[in-house]
């Protein structure tokens, strides 16, 4: 399989499903999944914040964990399916607990931070379901909030929480998500 | 906090007042947004534009030839190819008579002067090709130096920022009130004292952008942009860019935050038009964020030497301000004026005898700096709040008791400071009672004395804020005297259609304040109609073709009081058309919930969605009357709002390493009246997150060649979710005067108090170690420094104490 | 901002990277988690004319033990050695530090071998993998070779890594009875560390005295360090405070820490020592208790 040469290709054919749509699409391999998604499939509902990955506000869903979607490939998203802020309300159109839970708790002003902030905590909530206001707040470092100063913002995700753990169990996914932590918990003699 | 529309068989429930959930949530959680990036016109072309990365060159050669060999690429402008259709940008303060104001070309001619000043334009069929096609426009730079220090460059024989100017001075601003001298020579103890205010990026979480739709058969433009401002815009535009008012149109869409970033005329915008012109094809420019950080005007930027005179027992006596404030390269729509909205507040909430204020604005090789949240106030806020902490200090005095001592009194508004204001209302004592309390204030000193006499490396320290802010800019007639180009009106109108809505359009331009609701709130109330029945309009000159924008915290103050006026004219001319309708006298109307019923025969009424349809069908009309239930108010305020508040801060600081952690903190708000309490406090969230993390987080650092140091996203230190601490929120209510609602205003208070009292505390904790003060940010490493040195003088002194 | 034009490939075995970085010479560079790589790529400080994703090796990912050793692959994913059981039993530091990596969305995308082969002295995972004595795998042309993590990174961005090589995994010897503790020092929740200090600490059995200490050092010169002179100032040391405190005072010997926006040298020396003394202590009461 090795002494055959290996393609290097200056475009590239991608098969992804973006919220629930299928797409074959001919891309640059420097194409951004984010400006894929945005200026080829007019997904617009995700936007772009930063170009160092540290503002969050493109974060989707990838195969199921949320990545920042400006530090993606397009081509990387071969053969996966992406969920955006505009796949999560159901078939009916029915909110998404996180997406009710920030309007109601008022977890958004400008809104542009909002898609990122959703897609990053829906991703806590799969792995832990009722976490703590610290636990939100480590869970969303990756996304930026220039309006609220982010305490609506953890309230709202705990009120999502609770009502998700209401309707029932969330989609298990992984391992606890409790991190190590140090190892030492008294002090030396 | 139900969301009930509160119709029911009985009495209305008062719309404002109440934590209503935004209407405008519904797009946003669910990325139905119309961003400016989002948008997209047939034959849409993007724009690239090349910038300087130099602080100060000549401009000697542009070859662009290779650029436009490229795949893809339309057009490549520069600087000398659009100076003739581009006028300069606009300032539209001149402060003083004699202030120095350089041309601003929208792109450079002949020379740059701030790392990021636009070069060169280059359009192509895709955003990947015109990004491509910069790198292949080449400039030749012949570097001049940059002008990096705001004392050195007023130095004679300082390198000069624009050399045909003669001087990087700008301008001197005074405000002279009593007679300092006198109060000097009168005062047992003058305290002086040093504060930097860095530099700070705004970092609205939208970058800019901005696309223009041209239809070249008639000559009409249509220009998107990410603004706070679409009228000014529109104006300013018009003038710059020889477009005729009448043939522009300005929309600002969806706009994800401002902060004052938004609050400008921008080069990109004039070149976007320009380009739209000259190809007569649409034309899109989104910048990326660090290129926002080199493009977007930034905040603050001052030297304060600020001087208290005071009596032993502490009452003040007192205060000069010499400021000197970095205009950056060029003056934008209100560079000079941001200090001179804070000359007015650096008497804070205190009876003083005398003012001296001068402000001096310097020419440097940086971005220009402009308005960011607070605009002035938050500097002069951070001057008076520090001093009086230091003073306190000086006389042994607790920094509550010394505030107590100087304050003006509930009983003694409306009082005139002072600095000349008409405070119209405020009760300090109130508000401070109120955070003292929910602060657990001595608990907290006694922890602190017992850290202290246990030399605990980890130190608390108690920061106190009493800040108050004009809001509401502005009344004209005060903007005129400061030589501020345009006036402070706002605008809105009402109109209630044929089956019984309401459009309700306003001249502010929210972007992230939630004016959609809290109007519908207000407009529901005058006029007895359900909520949802409202729909608010704004930011597109042809739907609202009148308003002064949102900046300024002046959104409900004025903009909130000319719907509330519109309103009701518009119950006015209903109840004389009900009258005629029901053969009544106007007076003997009554008006409630919605329903003029004559007085005394309750069968006998008319809702006014049935006036409306009256209205519109005309058939049967009072004489003179036109059809259809419209009606417009301007207002202009007699004088400004004047909130307040006392915030508390407590902090723990690590003497060994440095680090501040927020242990508490506490904010207690008099806005006024409010409409919306949900509103209301998510303003303070983020207020006081911005002031946070001026005092503990962010700077934009230059280096001495003049670049950015702090250039992106990874370097410029915004905070995220576990950088801040949750806020204990509460408020009192000292209605205002000024206008008929009582409301204030309320979207900068927060910052305008936070960073004093975060920077107290930092050194409420440090005084007993010998520190006297801490540069913001107050990073790690610099309370660090503080500390050691402090220690060091210590040890020095009693080395030298012994040996004498 | 916008990556410039290159060609990809995504080859689907070691050996297929390996082929297709020989081809193509210098001017290839491998995509692993872009965690470091994409915003160099937006910010155009980086011109590959070739990136070489590999993504798509599948043999590159996961954990398993083979006899003392832990083994790691270069394209297991921060999320991953995280939660994997057994990095927490035998290799907790590694777990822990992962875990202070950027943000979850990132931790998603970012592999423990992408961050060792980009070797930004600022970064959590060097040091940590030095501390811990890893050794790495590449395979080249000429077949797997071994590097030992204390000649594995040799400058500033540069491994001992040719450039038709490919980082397979990393090695690591089991240390499930020593206590650990990775103390960062950051200025907000996304910055990079100021300093980090990542320690690894064996007690004498009868949970008396230090037998034996290993201590990283994050940004504390061109490349990560290890804190020698305190290292062997431990080693025989009481378990005190005091004894602690004496051998952290020689934590920043040797080292040539940057002067940048998030710190001057004399402050990151100052905090190398401040830091060390608190994360050996953490990792000392840990390995009294014989926990993990």
């Amino acid at each position: 399989m090795a002494t055959t040469p290996m393609p290097r290709a200056s475009s590239a054919r991608i098969h992804v499903n973006v919220d629930g749509v299928d797409h074959l699409d001919e891309v640059e391999p420097r194409l951004l999944l984010i400006h894929y998604l945005r200026d080829r499939l007019d997904r617009t509902g995700t936007p772009i914040g930063c170009d160092t990955g540290n503002c969050g506000a493109c974060t989707v869903d990838l195969d199921g964990v949320s990545v920042k979607s400006c530090q993606v490939l397009a081509v990387q998203a071969d053969g996966c399916r992406v969920t955006t802020i505009q796949g999560l309300a159901g078939p009916d159109g029915a909110w998404h607990p996180l997406q009710k839970a920030f309007h109601e708790q008022h977890a958004l002003q400008c809104g542009y931070c909002t898609p990122g902030m959703i897609m990053a905590a829906r991703d806590l909530l799969r792995e832990t379901p009722d976490p703590t206001p610290e636990q939100v707040r480590d869970a969303l470092e990756g996304n930026l909030c220039r309006c609220t100063g982010y305490q609506n913002i953890v309230r709202a995700v705990l009120a999502a929480a609770a009502e998700l753990r209401r309707q029932g169990a969330p989609e298990p996914r992984g391992q606890a998500a409790d991190v190590p932590q140090a190892s030492g918990q008294e002090a030396p003699a | 906090m139900t969301d009930t529309t509160g119709m029911t068989e009985q009495a209305r429930v008062r719309e404002v007042g109440r934590a209503r959930t935004r209407k405008e949530d519904a797009r946003l959680v669910t990325g139905q947004t119309t961003w400016t990036d989002n948008m997209s016109a047939p034959g849409l072309l993007h724009v690239a534009i090349l910038r300087s990365p130099m602080a100060h060159a000549r401009i000697t050669r542009v070859d662009a030839t290779p650029a436009l060999e490229r795949e893809g690429v339309v057009a490549v402008f520069t600087g000398r190819d659009l100076a003739e259709g581009l006028g300069s940008l606009p300032c539209a303060w001149q402060v003083t008579e004699d202030m120095v104001l350089p041309d601003h070309p929208p792109l450079a001619v002949d020379e740059v002067r701030y790392v990021g000043d636009p070069v060169a334009v280059v359009v192509a069929r895709d955003r990947y090709a015109a990004a491509d096609a910069l790198e292949d426009v080449w400039v030749d730079y012949e570097p001049l130096p940059p002008v990096m220090d705001l004392e050195a460059a007023l130095a004679d024989g300082a390198p000069l920022v624009h050399a045909h100017k003669g001087t990087n001075h700008c301008y001197t601003w005074p405000l002279v009130s009593g007679d300092y001298e006198s109060a000097r020579a009168a005062a047992d103890i003058v305290v002086r004292r040093r504060h930097h205010q860095q530099r700070l990026i705004p970092n609205a979480m939208e970058p800019r952008a901005c696309m223009v739709v041209p239809v070249p058969a008639t000559g009409e433009y249509t220009l998107y942009s990410a603004t706070q401002i679409p009228h000014i815009l529109r104006i300013m535009m018009a003038l710059t860019t020889g477009i005729p008012e009448q043939k522009l149109r300005v929309v600002a869409p969806d706009v994800g935050g401002g902060f004052g970033s938004k609050l400008q005329v921008y080069g990109e915008d004039a070149i976007m038009l320009a380009l739209a012109r000259a190809l007569g094809q649409p034309v899109k420019w989104t910048e990326s964020r660090s290129e926002s950080y080199q493009a977007q005007h930034h905040g603050r930027g001052q030297i304060q030497d600020i001087e208290l005179a005071a009596t032993s027992d502490g009452r003040l006596l007192g205060m000069k301000a010499d400021i000197l404030a970095d205009m950056g390269a060029y003056l934008m729509i209100i560079t000079p004026g941001v200090p001179l909205l804070g000359a007015f507040m650096y008497p804070g909430i205190y009876k003083m005898d005398a003012y001296d204020f001068h402000c001096t604005g310097v020419f440097t090789t940086r971005t220009p700096t402009d308005a960011y949240r607070g605009a002035g106030r938050p500097e002069a806020t951070f001057a008076i709040e520090r001093t009086m902490d230091e003073l306190a200090a000086e006389l042994g005095l607790d920094p509550l008791e010394l505030r107590r001592r100087n304050w003006i009194r509930h009983e003694e508004f409306p009082f005139t400071t002072v600095a000349g204001l008409t405070y119209d209302s405020g009760n300090y004592a109130a508000a401070t009672d109120r955070a003292v309390a929910l602060f657990g204030y001595q608990d907290l000193r006694a922890e602190q004395r017992a850290r202290h006499a246990n030399a605990d490396p980890v130190r608390l320290g108690i920061g106190i804020s009493t800040y108050t802010e004009m809001c509401g800019l502005a009344p004209s007639r005060i903007l005129g005297s400061l030589r501020y180009a345009a006036g402070g009106w706002e605008a809105a109108s009402i109109r209630v259609l044929a089956t019984g809505k309401v459009e309700v359009i306003t001249g502010t331009s929210p972007h992230g304040q939630g004016h959609v609701t809290a109007w519908s709130q207000i407009a529901a109330d005058a006029l007895g109609v359900p909520f949802e029945d409202v729909e608010v309009m704004h930011g597109d000159t042809r739907v609202a073709p009148q308003g002064m924008d949102t900046y300024g915290s002046r959104s409900l103050v004025v903009g909130g009081i000319a719907v509330h006026e519109a309103a009701l004219k518009v119950v006015a001319k209903a109840r004389k058309l009900a009258a005629h309708l029901l053969e009544a006298s106007e007076d003997d109307l009554d008006f409630a919930d919605g329903v003029f019923t004559v007085r005394g025969s309750p069968e006998a009424s008319k809702t006014i969605q049935e006036i409306a349809f009256a209205a519109f069908a005309a058939h049967d009309m009072p004489e003179g009357m036109e059809p259809t239930l419209n009606a417009e108010h301007l207002v202009d305020p007699e004088n400004f709002s004047y909130p307040h508040g006392t915030h508390l801060c407590a902090v723990e600081v690590d003497t060994e390493t440095g680090a501040v952690a927020i242990r508490s903190y506490v904010c207690v708000d008099d806005v006024g009246r409010v409409v919306n309490p949900m509103i209301v406090e998510g303003q303070v969230h983020g207020g006081v997150a911005q002031g946070i993390a001026q005092a503990l987080y962010e700077e934009a650092v230059y280096d001495e060649a003049g670049n950015l140091v702090s250039g992106t996203m990874a370097d410029y230190l915004v905070p995220a979710a576990p950088d801040l601490p949750d806020l204990v929120t509460d408020r009192t209510e000292t209605p205002s005067t000024s206008n008929p609602l009582g409301v204030k205003g309320v979207g900068e208070a927060g910052t305008i108090a936070s960073t004093p009292a975060v920077v107290n505390a930092i050194m409420d904790a440090l005084r007993p170690l010998g520190v006297h003060d801490v540069r913001m940010p107050c990073t790690p490493e610099r309370i660090w420094r503080a500390v050691r040195d402090a220690a060091h003088d210590k040890a020095e002194n009693s080395r030298k104490g012994d040996a004498s | 901002m916008i990556p410039a034009k290159f060609d990809y490939a995504r080859p689907q075995s070691a050996e297929e990277a390996v082929q297709v970085l020989a081809e193509a010479g210098p001017e290839a560079k491998v995509l692993a988690g872009g965690q470091s790589l994409m915003p160099m790529l937006r910010l155009r400080l980086s011109f590959p004319e070739l990136l070489v994703d590999v993504g798509g090796v599948e043999s590159l990912r996961g954990v398993r033990e083979q006899g003392r050793e832990l083994i790691v692959g270069a394209m297991t994913t921060h999320h991953d050695v995280i939660r994997d059981p057994r990095v927490r039993m035998h290799a907790g530091l590694l777990a822990q530090a992962a875990a202070t990596v950027a943000d979850p969305a990132v931790r998603h995308r970012g592999t423990l071998g992408g961050s060792l082969a980009h070797a930004d002295p600022a970064g959590d995972l060097p040091a940590v993998c030095l501390a811990l004595d890893a050794t790495m795998v590449a395979l080249g042309p000429q077949g797997y070779r071994s590097v030992p993590a204390a000649d594995f990174f040799v400058d500033y961005l540069q491994t001992a890594l040719r450039s038709d090589e490919l980082l397979i995994e990393i090695r690591l010897p089991m240390l499930g009875d020593w206590g650990f503790h990775y103390e960062k020092f950051h200025r907000t929740a996304q910055a990079w560390a100021v300093v980090g200090v990542a320690a690894a600490v064996r007690r004498e059995r009868d949970g008396g005295g230090i037998a034996e200490a290993r201590i990283g050092l994050v940004n504390m010169g061109p490349r990560p360090m290890r804190a020698h002179l305190t290292e062997t100032a431990l080693a025989g040391a009481d378990a005190t405070e005091e004894a602690i405190g004496r051998a952290a005072t020689m934590a920043a010997e040797g080292a040539h820490p940057p002067t940048d926006l998030s710190g001057s040298a004399e402050y990151r020396e100052h905090l190398t020592r401040v830091l060390t003394r608190r994360a050996v202590l953490a990792a000392t009461g840990a390995a009294a208790a014989g926990a993990v």
